[in-house]
């Protein structure tokens, strides 16, 4: 080979970059080989449907490329990591499309595999050993420095987060602080290298692309080569199976580890409990922590608000419910006396009201809900008026999901008996878990916030006006969990005035009494609820509306205005 | 000869002799059933306890005595709600409790 275009100290990138390549390669194969043979296949299917394809370029392009998530949830920390991660892609981009321009390469007499090995480094290096156009030099140099003005960014986030709107960060450890430290050093190293030319600097900026490829595929940074891998699994519809294969593998070594989910977890509000958010859960799995992974989902309130702000889309919840069923608590259940539970219901009524546990709890819920439907002249009948069974999401919660199944059978059958086309329920736990578990074909499943604001707008309901300011709360397993944000604030809107709370919808947050979090002790509970008042009391409204009776009886223990839940609103201005 | 009742054999409780190790244990781990009153809220609402004997501050009682077979019994029936964990005025964290005792 020309020795123009080789030296030495090429030599430390070629082995890291090897190193690297051959370990996503055997990556691939280990996630893809344990996926469950229909997840496989489902896969495969996927990549080849246009709707999936699609998605799979436009997301490919949009989170990998140019990172529209994060500069929509802050623009500055979008700017640092497109500058880094953007820049850097274009200046291989730009160096590999320069291989191109400048041929022959100079010097260059080597045939077949020789001349396609300094491909390999050529463009990385490029100024060492040959002139660029000015062009190219122009849009190299101008990368470059856009890389060193984020670097500054995320030097200024590491000394004083607040600074760039963030308040708290992730604390690594030994690795991941070592291998940030190469990443914002290679590249002042390389314009130093370029600028002058001095061989230590090239070598040194070898040297530390070296070592941020070995360490790579054991820290934060391996988000970058499988977020692609993630996109294409999350789009054919996967759920996590196990807490720590397939498709949970590809998500765990996809999270950044960026501490946006800190912040935004409501557990957060008490120091203590921030190590208890996703960014430390996942980051327990990656290292194969399974007792702190395991208390940690046991004290996640399943709200899902790191799931709703995470730039990769890492369904974390869905995560920590396989951990939850990969050890499930020993207690034995006999649920056998099911059997003999017979229904309340005559045949024949249209619409079916399953009140639930919690609503049981709330007796005024569900005397609203009468007044309401018979208001509306409704053929109705109730599912549980002397006391129900579970729906069966605290046992799911739980990871019992055959016990679960024995709740869920018997209260199946007592809905398809009752013959009824509609069922609506007042509580957003069994909303959930009737929307996303139960089988009842024919059946239309309502929330009462849903059921109220169809009956208001068909005319079949009418309401007097108040004066009243109003704040809705989003109960977190009916708004981000199925999108059901308009319609309460529609009902409350044609009643009173509707002021806004500071996080409202995807962002709102959990008032406390999830029933998904086994650890969290009152204390704790009511530190969450104080922080979720204060928030919806940010534009000071006179009372505090929701649609969940377990975020009722919560907040009505830390809140100095009324708390009511929207059908009580609704029936107390019948006209 | 039957006289048309029985005597009940007695319920009486050695507690120099009873294994209390579960409860100890269980006292350890969650500190707050030191701070239950017995009012019995967590029963009322129960509901398994529509359906069943099912009740937690027997359960509780039953730890107390030694009796841990019945109490584990008792907590087959469960279908983990969280309304006696809602409702109890002392903020006990009734559903961690049950999970334990079966640890």
């Amino acid at each position: 080979m020309n020795s123009q275009i080789f030296h030495p100290f090429v030599l430390p990138f070629v082995i890291g970059m090897a190193f690297v390549l051959a370990y996503c390669v055997v990556g691939l194969f280990r996630v893809i080989g344990q996926l469950p043979k229909d997840d496989r296949k489902k896969f495969w299917r996927s990549l080849v449907t246009p709707k999936t394809a699609w998605a799979n370029i436009r997301d490919l392009f949009g989170d990998c490329l140019f990172h529209v998530k994060i500069w929509k949830r802050n623009p500055v920390l979008g700017y640092m990591h497109s500058a880094i991660a953007f820049g850097w892609f274009m200046i291989i981009v730009i160096g590999h499309v320069m291989l191109f321009t400048l041929k022959p390469l100079e010097g260059v007499e080597a045939e077949g595999l020789a001349r396609i090995f300094p491909n390999f480094y050529y463009p990385i290096f490029f100024k060492h050993f040959a002139e660029e156009t000015p062009i190219f030099a122009f849009l190299m140099d101008f990368f470059l420095l856009m890389i060193i003005s984020g670097i500054l960014i995320a030097v200024v986030k590491k000394i004083h987060s607040k600074m760039v709107g963030v308040k708290r960060i992730m604390h690594f450890g030994f690795a991941d602080n070592m291998i940030r430290f190469a990443l914002w050093t290679i590249f002042p190293f390389r314009l130093i290298a370029e600028k002058s030319d001095i061989m230590a600097f090239w070598w040194l900026y070898s040297l530390d692309l070296m070592v941020f490829m070995f360490m790579l595929p054991f820290t934060r940074y391996m988000h970058i080569p499988t977020e692609a891998l993630f996109i294409l699994l999350r789009h054919a519809g996967l759920k996590p199976r196990e807490p720590r294969k397939g498709y949970a593998l590809a998500q765990i070594y996809s999270c950044p580890s960026c501490g946006l989910c800190i912040d935004a977890c409501p557990m957060s509000v008490n120091d203590k409990n921030s190590g208890n958010t996703s960014a430390y859960f996942m980051k327990r799995l990656r290292n194969g922590d399974k007792e702190e992974a395991q208390r940690i989902a046991e004290t996640c309130m399943q709200c899902g608000k790191c799931v709703a702000v995470c730039p990769v889309s890492i369904e974390s919840c869905d995560i920590k419910m396989s951990q939850r069923e990969a050890v499930p608590y020993q207690i034995k259940s006999d649920h056998s006396y099911l059997e003999n539970v017979a229904a309340e219901t005559k045949e024949n009524a249209k619409v079916l009201y399953f009140a639930g546990c919690m609503t049981q709890l709330t007796p005024k819920i569900m005397r609203s809900m009468k007044q309401i439907m018979e208001a509306a002249g409704e053929k109705y009948e109730f599912m549980d008026q002397d006391g129900g069974i579970c729906c069966g999401r605290p046992m799911l919660l739980s990871g019992k999901k055959a016990e679960a199944q024995a709740m869920m059978a018997k209260n199946t059958e007592l809905i398809m008996k009752s013959g009824a086309k509609r069922l609506v329920l007042s509580c957003p736990i069994c909303y959930k878990v009737f929307k996303e578990e139960y089988h009842l074909e024919g059946i239309e499943i309502l929330h009462h916030t849903q059921y109220i604001n169809e009956l208001l707008k068909k005319g079949k309901l009418k309401v007097e006006q108040n004066d009243i300011n109003y704040v809705y709360h989003d109960p977190c397993e009916l708004g981000r969990a199925f999108g059901v944000y308009d319609e309460p604030r529609e009902v409350i809107g044609s009643i009173g005035h509707l002021r806004k709370a500071k996080s409202e919808k995807e962002l709102s947050i959990c008032c406390g009494g999830s029933l998904g979090s086994f650890n969290l002790t009152q204390q704790e509970r009511d530190e969450i609820t104080a922080n979720s008042v204060n928030d919806l009391m940010f534009n000071h409204p006179d009372e505090i509306v929701t649609a969940c009776p377990l975020c009722l009886k919560t907040f009505a223990r830390k809140s100095a205005v009324a708390v009511k839940d929207i059908a009580e609103v609704v029936a107390s201005q019948l006209r | 000869m039957d006289f048309g009742f029985s005597l009940s054999p007695s319920s009486h409780v050695k507690m120099d002799d009873v294994d209390l190790s579960t409860f100890n244990r269980l006292k350890q781990a969650n500190p707050d059933i030191n701070t239950c009153i017995a009012c019995g809220s967590c029963t009322a609402t129960c509901t398994a306890g529509q359906f069943t004997e099912m009740s937690f501050r027997r359960i509780l009682l039953m730890l107390q005595r030694g009796k841990e077979d019945e109490a584990k019994k008792m907590i087959q029936h469960c279908m983990l709600c969280g309304k006696c964990t809602l409702v109890c005025p002392r903020g006990i964290n009734i559903r961690r409790i049950l999970l334990d005792i079966t640890r």
